[in-house]
């Protein structure tokens, strides 16, 4: 993937577990409503159930190229004064959030993540506009990003 | 540290006054119980009505006291849920002094401070008898400024003449602009639709305004309150910051503080342009609008000037963005193909200071962002976009309304843009901290 970003720039990535999840996220359900379909196919002896499941089957498979793409376009670099975020597919976007014009950092985790032990790592500006956000962070890299940022952010704070 | 000060009461007329519409609701009732004197015991249910409204509003007033502490203005409220709450007054975004009609036939005013952050608390002080507002004003500015001795008497008759007029808006040509604007010409066409149906069928008409009232209440209000809050209002800069005074029935004076202007923005509607009018608005730090806010919070952006030349709102922009970057340059011919009725509109500049923008489809909106204002910067590339090789910048502030963004540039422009903006903006603020 090209890089908007300046040159030089080491990128990190989201954890690979995140794409472990993202594509249990697609599968499991495709997998689940094929089953249901295959059941009520076999229950009521109607052939057009069976071909509904193997298109969800289908729908499955073909939706992982593209959560690939999608974990592989998540990115973000920590410069000297500022932080980049990239993501997006057919959007992409990158974000440069000054560490000084940080107000306050999010770490959360839902039930899904927890139990791939991941943290998605939020920023917050003033503006609400900023949409900084890095998912899938392995617990211990968001927590070091977390204090890194708090810190960075402490040192460079600037007034609204 | 300073000592505590004894805490204040509003003035006891405040929860009239605040009644508003209510209190007038109130004096109609009392009419016919003062005209039929003799018919008292008819009248007792308004009669409780009305004592438990007055009561209602005595216990508020009671309930509710503040002081200055410090750098604090402490504001405690509450009957039940006792809320006390403090305002740091170094976050002072802009100070307002309101006097609707009512507060002007009592002779008080309220005193707003708004404040940064997100969360938003607008500090309100209502009311305050008049003369006293514009004294503690002058001292929480001073306070905003970190001045620690309150001792304003001593240089605030010098500082008082020290204002200077920019601009005033000519009644006949704010009368013209809200004609000619989208309420206005809602607002007519509502009129001149029922004027209509009038001379052609007065038994519709009737009907019509029965049943579209509302419509046309709603209507002549928008209309009437614009020009309420726009009437004569004059720029000024004085030492505290700029300087708004306004109103017809309601006066309001809107103090804001220097270098608290997060972007400017002047738009010029499609009629205008013909007259080479335009409108000029500030945006300040503060509450996000959020979904289902309507006109109220719409009217935070600051209207600087609600209609004027464009050379006079150029003016006023050179003092607000100094070094305000020109020669705007157009994107590519290729933009037209993913913005057709914007592109006539796009483009942009920057200085070493500052970012200007403008768009639009039909009205054309300018922005001007300094750059040490800048919050965050994205970079956003459609699939549309992408085959055409175009990108945009949004240029994030903290503000409400502005939203600066270089639309469908070059894609080796906008990269190289993004990488000079990142670098200014941080320049700028390390100059701004180091002032």
């Amino acid at each position: 993937m090209d890089s908007v970003a300046p040159d030089r720039v080491e990128w990190r990535t989201p954890s690979p577990r995140l794409l472990r999840l993202r594509r249990l996220e697609v599968v499991v359900p495709a997998l689940l409503a094929a089953v249901a379909l295959a059941v009520i196919g076999a229950v009521s002896g109607t052939a057009a159930a069976f071909g509904v499941a193997a298109g969800a089957v289908l729908a499955g498979v073909l939706a992982l190229p593209i959560v690939g793409r999608r974990y592989r376009s998540w990115g973000y670099a920590e410069r000297e004064d500022d932080l980049l975020v990239r993501r997006g597919v057919l959007f992409a976007r990158l974000t440069v959030v000054p560490y000084g014009r940080m107000q306050f950092i999010d770490v959360t985790a839902g039930p899904l993540e927890r139990i791939f032990s991941l943290a998605t790592v939020k920023l917050h500006t003033a503006a609400a506009a900023t949409d900084a956000r890095i998912p899938g962070l392995a617990q211990k890299e968001a927590t070091r990003l977390r204090d890194r940022l708090a810190e960075l952010g402490e040192a460079q704070a600037a007034g609204l | 540290m300073t000592v505590p000060e004894e805490w204040q009461r509003l003035h006891p007329l405040s929860p009239v006054v605040r009644g508003g519409r209510g209190t007038i609701a109130i004096g109609i009732l009392l009419v016919p119980i003062a005209l039929g004197g003799d018919k008292l015991s008819s009248a007792v249910p308004q009669m409780i009505v009305i004592a438990v409204l007055i009561g209602a509003g005595f216990v508020s007033w009671l309930v509710t006291r503040w002081r200055v502490e410090g750098d604090d203005l402490h504001i405690e409220t509450g009957l039940l849920r006792r809320r006390s709450i403090r305002f740091p007054l170094s976050q002072v975004q802009a100070i307002d002094v309101i006097r609707p009609g009512l507060a002007r036939m009592f002779r008080v005013a309220e005193l707003r401070l708004r404040m940064a952050g997100s969360s938003g608390a607008t500090a309100r002080l209502a009311y305050l008898p008049e003369r006293e507002v514009e004294p503690l004003r002058d001292r929480l500015l001073a306070l905003a400024r970190g001045a620690r001795d309150d001792r304003p008497e001593t240089e605030q008759p010098s500082e008082q003449q020290e204002e200077r007029v920019l601009a005033q808006v000519d009644t006949w040509r704010l009368v013209v602009s809200i004609l000619v604007s989208d309420v206005g010409v809602v607002a007519e066409a509502i009129l001149v639709g029922f004027a209509i149906a009038a001379v052609l069928s007065p038994h519709a008409a009737a009907a019509i305004a029965s049943g579209g009232a509302v419509w046309i209440i709603s209507a002549v209000t928008v209309v009437w309150r614009r020009f309420n809050q726009l009437y004569r209002l004059r720029v000024a800069e004085g030492p505290e910051g700029l300087h708004l005074h306004g109103g017809l029935v309601a006066l309001t004076t809107e103090v804001i503080r220097p270098g608290r202007v997060q972007a400017v923005r002047m738009v010029e509607p499609f009629l205008w342009r013909a007259v080479g009018w335009c409108r000029l608005e500030v945006d300040l730090a503060g509450r996000q609008r959020r979904k289902g806010e309507g006109e109220a919070a719409r009217g935070q952006m600051r209207t600087l000037l609600p209609v004027g030349h464009r050379a006079l709102a150029l003016e006023l922009v050179d003092l607000l963005v100094p070094d305000r970057p020109r020669d705007l340059s157009p994107p590519p011919r290729r933009a037209f193909w993913k913005s057709p009725l914007r592109y006539r509109n796009l483009a942009w500049a920057r200085s070493d200071s500052a970012v200007a923008t403008t768009s639009g489809r039909l009205r054309r909106i300018s922005s001007w962002v300094p750059l040490e204002k800048v919050q965050s910067l994205r970079h956003v590339e459609g699939p549309l976009q992408r085959r055409l090789g175009l990108a945009s910048i949004h240029v994030d502030t903290a503000g409400k309304a502005v939203h600066a963004t270089l639309r469908d540039r070059d894609r080796a422009e906008s990269t190289q843009a993004l990488a000079e903006l990142a670098e200014l903006a941080r320049a700028a603020r390390r100059a701004q901290a180091t002032a």
